[in-house]
């Protein structure tokens, strides 16, 4: 055999590859819509759960979802935003610098279900939150602390020496210069972390199991203490464990779910790119 | 070190934002620290509560006080090797494509396409593995249920993919234009520039890509649930992969929320999270140090 025709076959290979990659991808994103699109109405969207869930709508578990996500936010977007500026700007090739780098790899590592049980041991049951939209957040904050961190730590290293130097010429402090030179030019690195990390917390389920998740709560929480229903866990409960479920309001809830973690992944694509093309060095 | 005299204006407020900043810094530390002792404190009585002999035995029957963890070990280990072995030659062959072959526009349309795959919720895709894959894999391998280690594996493989993917991708974009230039000057084809310089160069990258990928398979809790069958037995005989099997993930996530706290069951759930935490502990610490170890960073930084 040749070595252009072996170099055609591993070719073809490696393309047959990528498509068997892509293809299911867009099949299902494609499928659930067709399924699920029937099942999209206004009452759908704003209507509490009725007759065990087989009836009515999903407010309370996309309420519980969006507030969650936001308490997320508010739980790791600072911790991660810190912890990248110290990372980045004044950590030290130390050994104890590479042991915090190599507590985020493994925060990173931790599987979901893994700080589903921290959140329980500790949030719920240690410091008497109980099963609340408060240590459903605190627990899904520190699960996406490692992607945050790492975002923010690569946008604000992007950020080129002359910005720093320039502003430490004019007399700025440290903090002066990394609040108003840095983070300004690294801010739209840093939202697509966030938001990356949010669209995971916004999709997980096992963290949510044990620490907020409500079977059926066919109202609005009330309160950061509260019982919270919440569309991941929704589809899994709906999907396994109510029978005589309509496979459209499945679908349905799947779609509502993909729609609402997808418009996240495409925000955060839209920020990447403007932020390269804005890119002035 | 532009910094070394600090200026005579010493703020009080940038003494306390430095302050936090560096805290932040330390609290990755003191977290993973802080969920590992919970972890112990919550798993360890299961190991003078449960005889090792039964901690480590081959039947899982909770209700009866029979906690093996063995089936559940392996069960995660099944359906983990078979998910590496369907996402490795497929990401690592994707990941070629996408750096030497595919031309820009291509390119453009793969990576927010796997993007999108690393977003798709766990939940979504295990419901899709139930209602859809399940019933294909049942017609086509003539089993009496197509909820099995084979369906968990395959929905696995694709939540691993991305991960793969990107590391091995950046692995091969991280080899020098040099080594591909000499290659070349020697004659060789595009292919066997790939073969023999590149990926051999890549190895290490191509070797953290598997084991971030097998860190993310084991771990993964959802969609193995939804779609494996569940059923706690030994994964022993020839056809294991194709029939039933449950993973340390699934069996937390389902029993979790049905037992007494501070009961044999809940601290030995807590002890199988303990097993998954090490594992994953031992694959990221492995590959972090190869990860630090592997070249100098970027430069950036003002300070230090």
């Amino acid at each position: 055999m040749s070595r252009q025709t072996s170099q055609k076959i591993a070719f073809a290979l490696l393309t047959a590859a990528a498509v068997v990659v892509v293809v299911p991808i867009v099949l299902v994103i494609i499928y659930i819509t067709i399924q699920g699109i029937g099942a999209i109405n206004w009452e759908f969207l704003t209507a509490m759960p009725r007759n065990g869930m087989r009836e009515g709508g999903i407010l309370p578990a996309i309420v519980g979802t969006v507030v969650l996500t936001f308490g997320t936010a508010i739980v790791s977007i600072p911790l991660a935003i810190g912890a990248a500026i110290y990372l980045a700007e004044y950590a030290r090739d130390t050994w104890l610098t590479r042991l915090i780098r190599l507590a985020i790899i493994n925060l990173a590592g931790i599987p979901s279900v893994v700080y589903g049980l921290f959140g329980l041991g500790f949030f719920v049951l240690f410091l008497h939150l109980g099963t609340s939209l408060i240590a459903g957040s605190l627990t899904l904050g520190l699960m996406t602390l490692p992607i945050v961190i790492s975002t923010a730590e690569e946008a604000i290293i992007s950020v080129p020496q002359s910005f720093r130097v320039v502003s430490i010429s004019l007399g700025g402090t440290r903090w002066q210069t990394i609040r108003h030179q840095v983070l300004p030019q690294a801010l739209p690195g840093i939202l697509t972390g966030i938001i990356l990390g949010l669209e995971r917390a916004a999709g997980e389920t096992a963290p949510i199991l044990f620490t907020v998740a409500a079977f059926y709560l066919p109202r609005l929480p009330r309160s950061p203490f509260d019982q919270s229903m919440a569309l991941p866990y929704h589809l899994y409960v709906i999907s396994t464990q109510v029978p005589g479920m309509s496979t459209e309001v499945q679908y349905g809830t799947a779609l509502v779910l993909l729609a609402l973690v997808l418009s996240m992944n495409v925000v955060a694509a839209i920020l990447r790119s403007r932020f390269r093309r804005k890119r002035r060095w | 070190m532009i910094f070394k005299q600090s200026s005579s204006r010493f703020s009080w407020n940038e003494f306390l934002i430095e302050t936090l900043i560096r805290a932040s810094g330390f609290s990755a530390i003191f977290f993973v620290a802080l969920i590992f002792i919970f972890l112990v404190r919550e798993g360890a009585p299961a190991f003078w509560e449960v005889s090792l002999h039964n901690l480590f035995g081959t039947r899982w029957y909770p209700i009866f006080d029979i906690y093996g963890t063995l089936p559940l070990i392996l069960g995660s280990v099944v359906v983990t090797v078979g998910a590496v072995a369907i996402a490795l030659p497929l990401g690592l062959a994707t990941a070629i494509y996408i750096g030497e072959i595919a031309p820009r526009w291509v390119r453009e349309i793969l990576k927010p396409l796997i993007e999108v795959l690393a977003g798709i919720p766990s939940v979504v895709l295990g419901f899709l593995g139930m209602i859809a894959v399940a019933p294909l894999v049942r017609r086509y391998l003539g089993m009496p249920t197509g909820l099995t280690a084979f369906t968990g594996a395959v929905m696995l493989a694709y939540m691993a993919l991305p991960t793969i993917i990107s590391v091995a991708e950046d692995a091969i974009d991280a080899v020098p234009k040099a080594y591909r230039d000499g290659a070349y000057a020697l004659g060789a084809t595009h292919w066997q520039t790939i073969w023999r310089v590149v990926l051999p160069a890549a190895r290490s990258g191509i070797i953290i890509a598997v084991m971030l990928g097998i860190g993310r398979a084991i771990g993964e809790t959802m969609a193995v649930m939804m779609v494996t069958g569940n059923a706690a037995r030994m994964p022993l005989e020839w056809n294991a992969f194709f029939r039933p099997v449950r993973t340390m993930t699934a069996t937390i996530a389902a029993e979790m929320g049905e037992v007494a706290q501070g009961s044999t069951h809940y601290h030995v759930l807590f002890a199988v999270g303990l097993i998954l935490f090490a594992i994953t502990f031992i694959i990221n610490a492995v590959a972090s140090i190869v990860i630090i170890r592997g070249g100098p960073r970027r430069g950036g930084r003002l300070m230090g």
